[in-house]
């Protein structure tokens, strides 16, 4: 980037203080919930409390007459105010089964949780008190729960009138894979339960909508990820015209994808404020949103692999059920496919054969949830791996060696069709394992295995790539995606010579401001400080597709980067003018215009603004407005990568297993702020060990949400997680031109399967073979017992035959 | 999440708090920290009309020396407790358990009194009265009477409080220097409440044991004592202790949930009360 104009702090690659921080750590926030307007009302909703019934009647007489009651409303009361049902802007295939989602059930309730009335009182106690006088008939209706019941023959059917709970059946084949598994030495054959996960952003869920009644006009703010697409969605689900609809996301505490969509309580919240013309607020407490705000994960993962007798991987079979539950959300039929072409991940192979079924079940429905259908295709291939080289005799490492893309092999296309344009899984490998000293834990872990210690020593490995960044538009065209994944941006010169710069992204959490900052104070010369990133605003940001799928630096970003460079070039135009100079002749840097071979024929960037504002001496034609954009649309993903390495302490009395090192090497490409991403594999390793070791959402058979409030349901926190190791590789990406890749899922997706690896080699040599997420010390004891029993069978076995 | 309505009142005095509940009855509730109370109402699985406030009745906060004896205030938080100089000198076993409930937000609002009058089998403070044999004093319309910790907990969330009743204060015996304690806490994750726990409170003489006493967390409807191990262990050498421990669970009949089906919980009892017996001892 330039030189001498870098600021000491704030260029591209330091790491100055975030701009967020001040305002978090003070409290002086705008969350959702904190927004008051004069007059505002209070919205609450009547769940389902039954996974499956039919809906007799609802009588919302008695709440009526509660004091501070406003207005009260059944479904089928409400039935007319929609345009449409909930969006699902991914029909996967042509022929996919997508039931009506209403906001609010009108005859049938399918999850618990499922939307049955709405109250609006004046104030939210009024509201949560008038719910328990509206009298529901509810007929109970069986519930399916569990996927494979769901589509056994003669299973309940959760939209009957679909005849089917398959939603989907989405294939993908390439190479002879006959060929590949009939000839092969060995085939590894494994299934692997990716349990149901929910996301807890800090910050719940909320929405408040300011109508002007007398203009048929709404300004909707929302806890979201995606105002512009929710403000898109909004229009066509409700018929207010987009032009009408402003949506606002302001500070917003956290999504990891669960505010990637578009929920009912917005469509409901914008519906009775137009109704009501009084502005109207809803904020859900954390155990309704463990009921009603997405889920994540939940597949079974059926997977088989051939090799060659030397280790040689030649092909993969993949067989995928996903549950969608109730309804499909946003992108709900979407997340397993955005795994599908990433199960080969970095190993060559002759073949790849791959199916996923989506299936209906009664319980809440999934969608995005950090990383989003890759972490599920990581952990499966990377757990596949230990297990292959168990089976194999070989070290888990040089079974990965011999299989992985080597770093000359780049750009390299997948069996699966990927194309990779760089990386170097080589060199990651190599300073995660001296960072680990893996041959020293080795020859630990045999210690403590000969010496029949209480705490055996695991190692587990995940050598892991994902694609993100999630934009080429034509890409998403082709995998059937209703939208693009462009992104705009736009930077202004203000006339003191401080910058604005509008994004369509929607941050939340990540230090977009900061980053995005780092970017333009370097490529203007200004200082980090005068720089101003403005987000979050359909009014302020009109165009842009918001955030998720780590997109934002590689896709945002180098909308900015580009945008910038547009500035730039313009005020070059006006600085050769204004220095009598040829725009050729000019040099750029530390914050100056120059003449070539004439530096002291100079002009500082603000004088050239200065002078662009005033416009009294101008080229002709030179429009006076300091205002450039650009739209960025990358022509592929970019594939983070990296070799995470976990040591995991088995307790074998109590089957407690405890995380004692963890060494994550990323190669996320060029880094802007490195503080920054170090926090965002922090966030990523603990919500990924979280799957491996404590979270797992549960029901029971008749579809209630066991594990119901964050009482039951285990975040761990700072006290559970380990201290990690973490460095980084720099392999810049090709695809876009600051060489950047996305971070915000990386550590998430690579950690699961290094933390359940290393749990199941501490403990392989006392017979357990198999266990299933959250390896909870309960489910390690279990096996360990039921392994050793095995293991005392196959003694006497043994002793048997002696005496014969 | 929003309870229903309810009332509050604040008593300045103990007198006062039995006169409220006198008035209320069965509608009212004694509210002290809050931090098991306020879930429940929020959950709408206690709808009480009347909240007494006890948290500002000065002669139920503090600690105070009593010759034999320690007197904790119901009302005194688990910080409190925690960091008190009495309780240090005289019985650190509680100061080591209290530093284990919850996490340091739950320390500084919950109290004494309320993890015990709560009645929670899960608590960590229930198995410690109980192996401390501590004794409770209680007001109520009668006047003051003293319940030996053994006699107190009756069923789940049960004890012999009635609706009228306040717990005052909590008698703890002085522990010697020759009582060694640990507690095993199991849990899944730092701020969660215990799977299985035990404590072990041992006094011992010339390389034997003189006396123990274990209590148990979270393995039935109440707190428990392990009496076939302390049994097993009163006077006898440092060798049988694996052996008394494995009696530890006998005559449990733990609750399942989703950590830990009853079997699991056996045997982590015989597991920690082992694990607690050795550390009391030094080991
Ligand atoms: C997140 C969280 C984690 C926790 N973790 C743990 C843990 O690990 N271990 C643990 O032991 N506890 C834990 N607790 C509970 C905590 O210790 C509570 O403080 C305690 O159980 C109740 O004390 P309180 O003062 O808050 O009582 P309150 O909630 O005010 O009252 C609880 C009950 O006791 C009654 N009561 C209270 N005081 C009196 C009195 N003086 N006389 C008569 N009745 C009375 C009330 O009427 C009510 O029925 C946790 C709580 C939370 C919120």
């Amino acid at each position: 980037m330039t030189d001498t104009a870098t600021p000491a702090t704030g260029g591209i690659g330091d790491a100055p203080v975030r701009k967020e921080d001040a305002k978090l750590v003070t409290g002086q926030t705008t969350w959702t919930d904190n927004i008051a307007f004069p007059g505002m009302t209070y919205m609450a909703v009547l769940r389902s409390p039954m996974a499956h019934a039919k809906i007799n009647s609802v009588d919302v007489s008695a709440a009526l007459e509660q004091p501070g009651v406003l207005a009260a409303f059944s479904g089928a009361d409400l039935a007319d105010e929609w345009a449409g049902p909930l969006p699902c802007a991914w029909p996967v295939t042509p022929d996919m089964v997508h039931p009506d989602h209403w906001p609010i059930a009108k005859d049938e309730a399918r999850y618990v949780g499922d939307a049955v009335a709405v109250v609006v009182a004046r104030d939210r106690f009024a509201a949560a008190d008038a719910l328990e006088h509206i009298a529901v008939d509810y007929e109970p209706l069986d519930a399916v729960v569990d996927m494979e019941a769901a589509i056994a023959d003669g299973a309940a059917l959760v939209h009957g009138d679909h005849g089917t709970n398959t939603t989907y059946t989405w294939p993908f084949s390439n190479g002879d894979v006959d060929e590949a598994f009939n000839g092969a030495h060995k085939v590894v054959t494994r299934r692997f339960i990716n349990q149901r996960l929910i996301p807890n952003a800090i910050e719940p869920r909320a929405v408040v909508v300011a109508p002007i009644a007398a203009a048929n006009e709404f300004t909707m703010y929302t806890a979201t990820q995606v105002p512009h697409i929710l403000r898109l969605m909004l229009a066509l689900t409700t018929g207010v015209p987009e032009s009408k609809l402003r949506v606002i996301a302001p500070d917003v505490g956290g999504g990891f994808g669960s505010k990637l969509n578009v929920y009912a309580e917005e469509l409901m919240a914008l519906v009775l404020a137009k109704r009501l013309g009084r502005p109207i607020k809803w904020t859900e407490t954390r155990s309704e949103g463990y009921q009603t705000t997405i889920h994540g994960r939940d597949q079974i993962q059926d997977v088989e692999a051939a090799f060659d007798e030397d280790g040689r991987l030649r092909g993969l079979r993949v067989k995928l059920l996903a549950d969608m539950g109730a309804y499909l959300q946003l992108v709900t039929p979407g997340i397993p496919i955005l795994g599908a072409l990433m199960y080969p991940a970095i190993y060559k192979m002759d073949a790849y054969d791959f199916s996923c079924t989506g299936v209906f079940t009664n319980k809440t429905p999934t969608d995005a949830y950090r990383g989003a259908g890759r972490p599920e295709a990581t952990y499966a291939i990377e757990r596949t791996m230990d297990e292959a080289a168990v089976e194999l005799g070989m070290d888990p490492m040089d079974l990965r060696r011999r299989n992985w893309i080597t770093h000359e092999e780049f750009p390299f296309t997948t069996i699966a069709g990927m194309t990779y344009d760089s990386g170097n899984y080589e060199a990651a490998t190599d300073k995660a394992m001296e960072l680990f000293d893996y041959d020293g834990m080795r020859a630990e872990q045999q210690r403590r295995r000969e010496a029949g210690d209480r705490y055996q020593l695991g190692i587990g490995i995940s050598t892991y790539t994902e694609a993100c960044g999630i934009a080429p538009s034509r890409v998403l065209g082709s995998l059937d995606y209703g939208a693009g994944g462009w992104e705009h941006a736009t930077v202004r010169m203000l006339p003191s010579g401080k910058v604005e710069v509008v994004t369509g992204l929607s941050p939340h959490g990540q230090g977009h401001e900061t980053t995005f900052s780092q970017i333009v104070a370097d490529t203007l010369g200004v200082p980090f400080e005068d720089v101003e990133i403005l987000h979050g605003d359909t009014k302020v940001a009109p165009q842009g597709l918001d955030t998720y799928g780590s997109r934002s630096l590689a896709v945002g970003g180098i909308a900015i980067y580009k945008a910038t460079q547009r500035m730039l070039d313009k005020l070059k135009t006006a600085a050769a003018h204004m220095l009598e100079a040829s725009p050729d002749d000019l040099e750029f840097s530390g914050g100056q215009f120059s003449v070539q071979g004439s530096p002291d024929t100079a002009m500082a960037l603000g004088n050239v603004v200065l002078g662009v504002f005033a416009a009294h001496d101008l080229p002709d034609g030179y429009e006076p407005t300091l205002s450039a954009e650009f739209t960025f649309d990358p022509e592929n993903f970019s594939f983070p990568h990296g070799t995470h390495l976990c040591a995991v302490e088995v307790d074998t009395e109590t089957g407690m297993p405890q995380i004692t090192k963890y060494v994550a090497v990323d190669d996320v490409g060029n880094v802007i702020n490195p503080q920054i991403v170090d926090g965002q594999v922090h966030g990523g390793l603990a919500q990924g060990i979280a799957q491996a070791l404590y979270e797992e959402a549960v029901y029971d058979d008749a579809g209630n949400l066991t594990t119901g409030s964050i009482v039951d349901y285990y975040v761990p926190g700072a006290p559970d997680l380990p201290e990690y190791t973490t460095d980084r590789t720099v392999t810049p990406a090709t695809s876009n031109p600051l060489g950047v890749k996305g971070v915000g899922e990386a550590g998430t997706i690579a950690s699961t399967p290094a933390v359940v690896n290393a749990v199941l080699d501490a403990v392989r040599h006392l017979g357990v073979t198999d266990l299933d997420m959250p390896c909870s010390p309960e489910r390690v004891w279990r096996a360990l017992q039921e392994g050793s029993a095995s293991r005392d069978q196959v003694a006497a076995q043994a002793q048997g035959g002696q005496h014969a | 999440m929003i309870p229903a309505a309810f009332d509050y009142t604040r008593v300045g005095s103990v007198d006062e708090a039995v006169q409220a509940l006198g008035q209320h009855g069965e509608d009212a509730k004694v509210l002290a920290g809050g931090h098991s109370l306020i879930p429940l109402l929020r959950l709408r699985l206690a709808f009480p009309s009347v909240l007494v406030d006890v948290g500002r009745v000065d002669e139920m906060r503090g600690v105070r020396d009593d010759g034999d004896h320690l007197v904790i205030g119901a009302a005194t938080t688990h910080d409190e407790v925690m960091h008190d100089d009495l309780v240090r000198q005289h019985c650190p076993v509680i100061s080591d358990v209290v530093s284990q409930v919850g996490d340091p937000q739950v320390r500084h609002r919950g109290t004494f009194g309320g993890g015990i009058a709560h009645g929670d089998p899960a608590g960590d403070l229930p198995a410690l009265a109980l192996a401390l044999d501590a004794t409770f004093v209680i007001a109520g319309s009668g006047g003051r009477r003293d319940v030996a910790a053994s006699d107190f907990f009756v069923d789940y969330l049960q004890t012999v409080l009635g609706a009228e009743d306040v717990l005052v204060e909590i008698k703890v015996p002085k522990l010697g220097s020759d009582w060694g304690h640990n507690y095993q806490k199991f849990n899944r994750v730092a701020q969660a409440w215990a799977i299985v726990g035990s404590l072990a409170l041992v006094r011992r003489s010339d390389g034997s044991i003189d006396e123990a006493r274990i209590g148990l967390t979270h393995m039935g409807s109440v707190p428990l004592r392990a009496s076939a191990t302390e049994q097993a262990l009163a006077g006898a050498s440092t060798d049988v202790i694996a052996d008394a421990c494995d009696q530890a669970a006998e005559g449990t009949s733990p609750p399942e949930d989703l950590n830990a089906r009853a079997d699991y919980r056996q045997h982590l009892a015989r597991v920690l009360t082992r694990r607690a017996v050795e550390h009391a001892l030094g080991g």
